[in-house]
């Protein structure tokens, strides 16, 4: 697998596309940093931003580069290797592709400009969100062979879970504001990793009073390092899920 | 060396192969014709293991193929379309191929030299031509001299001159113990190329035997005129029925 990962990496990392999206983290942590002078205030601008784009790009180039591949992946099969083994080779050249770009567009800035506990935390959101999307990005791409079908779909998870998702929460804790809705609303927050993400990174900054009512539940319920670690593992958890399902829909699949 | 059995396959509502029995022996060179979407490609690619046929199965040396990919170490195959890594080079791509293959047959590089791709090792695949990237494909699908061999449309898109090396690689290697599986529209160079014919018409095996009994059977000098023959033949029969 390490052997045609590492091809594959190689492939991605001189990708245009990869280089642009480098250079757009190194900007956008850069002028945060400039523009604001409290870092913690900084840190937080940056963490919006980081929630939408990196789950956007990651989908997007993921379904996209399956799909440029699609004869290469032909090309593999023919040779003496399973399944599994290029599945996972893509999987891993391309999340840890996008991994550098995050690394070294976002987190090694980060460390120089303004090293603390969050900063460490605000890294690892953006590297986990990176695996949950591309593991997502790959189940929309072996279920279909149409390209255009499966970018939509891709899109749609990306809306879904930046967007709508937030706004059903919403519409649920107002509907429902008679009844106690703590743990609801728990189980509502693990189901979306960009909440799970956006709650890991709240929690360490201490500003969790600042996302209201279910910030401040999420912290009373957990203290601080349980909700981090609770939200670790379900961020994992929507990482594997993906990609063990696409994977086994990929080894049944038609080429 | 490679035995079909019962392959029945179906994409959705088309059935693409149907039931389709089919032998490929040892030393034996065979043509695959049909007319497009006739299934010859995807007969090939279940073969290769790509796609799982629904019913029936087959066996590579006696084996079944069916949840095994040791037995493509025998096999080199050319595809009809080879798309590479835009930003990987050319030499990359044969190191990377030289990696994942135990080479137990030895290298044989050849063709590398012949088209002269070793000279061009450093160059990106988006650059190339169609054609280039054809010759890649075949330097590959030659490069461990593997027992069996599988070409779809290995001619279309190469110049003359690649064409005429490719084919001459292909007699020379055409030996007791290599099985070659040559699917072309060009009939004139499966005339030369090959000793067998597959005809394979809406997923059916309508003519499995020599070429020359089809030539004798249809009275016709060339492969080309033997094959329209027999397709005019079957239009025929369709509208008596």
């Amino acid at each position: 697998m390490i052997k045609i990962a590492k091809y594959i990496m190689y492939d991605i990392l001189r990708n245009r596309f990869v280089m642009l999206y480098t250079l757009f983290l190194l900007l956008v942590t850069f002028s945060m940093y400039s523009l604001d002078t409290d870092p913690g205030k900084a840190t937080l601008s940056l963490l919006n931003i980081i929630l939408l784009v990196v789950p956007l790009v990651s989908i997007i180039f993921t379904t996209i580069h399956f799909y440029n591949s699609y004869e290469f992946i032909e090309l593999l099969l023919a040779q003496p290797v399973s399944r599994r083994t290029i599945y996972f080779a893509e999987y891993f050249s391309i999340s840890l592709a996008l991994c550098a770009a995050y690394i070294l567009g976002v987190a090694l800035p980060m460390l120089v400009l303004n090293f603390s506990e969050s900063s460490l935390y605000l890294i690892m959101a953006g590297l986990l969100l990176t695996f949950v999307f591309v593991a997502l990005a790959f189940g929309a791409s072996v279920s279909t062979r149409d390209k255009a079908k499966a970018i939509g779909v891709a899109l749609l998870f990306w809306f879904y879970f930046t967007l709508i998702y937030d706004g059903l929460i919403l519409y649920v804790i107002y509907s429902f504001s008679d009844y106690p809705l703590d743990k609801v609303t728990l189980t509502l927050v693990s189901l979306n990793p960009v909440d799970l993400a956006r709650i890991i990174i709240l929690l360490k900054l201490d500003l969790s009073a600042l996302m209201g009512y279910t910030g401040a539940f999420y912290k009373n319920f957990f203290g601080s390092n349980m909700g981090v670690i609770y939200s670790i593992l379900f961020l994992v958890a929507w990482a594997l899920a993906p990609l063990l399902l696409a994977m086994r829909k990929f080894e049944k699949k038609d080429i | 060396m490679i035995t079909v059995s019962d392959v029945n396959k179906r994409f959705g509502k088309l059935e693409v192969l149907k039931s389709i029995h089919v032998d490929f022996k040892r030393g034996k060179s065979y043509a695959m014709i049909g007319p497009n979407g006739s299934g010859k490609t995807t007969l090939i690619k279940c073969i290769l293991g790509m796609v799982l046929s629904d019913t029936g199965s087959i066996t590579v040396n006696g084996k079944p193929i069916a949840n095994d990919w040791s037995y493509r170490n025998e096999i080199g195959y050319m595809p009809q379309i080879g798309r590479y890594p835009d930003q990987m080079k050319i030499g990359q791509i044969f190191d990377m191929i030289r990696d994942l293959r135990q080479n137990q047959g030895g290298i044989d590089d050849e063709l590398i030299k012949e088209f002269k791709l070793d000279r061009m090792a450093d160059k990106r695949m988006h650059t190339l031509s169609g054609g280039t990237r054809q010759k890649v494909s075949a330097s590959l699908a030659f490069l461990f001299n593997p027992k069996i061999m599988i070409l779809d449309e290995p001619t279309a898109g190469l110049d003359p001159v690649a064409v005429e090396i490719l084919k001459e690689k292909i007699v020379s290697g055409n030996n007791k113990d290599r099985t070659f599986l040559i699917t072309s529209h060009i009939m004139s160079d499966l005339d030369e190329l090959t000793s067998n014919v597959v005809y394979l018409e809406e997923g059916k095996i309508l003519f499995d035997d020599t070429i020359d009994l089809l030539k004798e059977e249809t009275g016709e000098l060339k492969l080309g005129r033997a094959i329209a023959t027999i397709m005019k033949r079957n239009i025929n029969d369709m509208e008596r029925v």
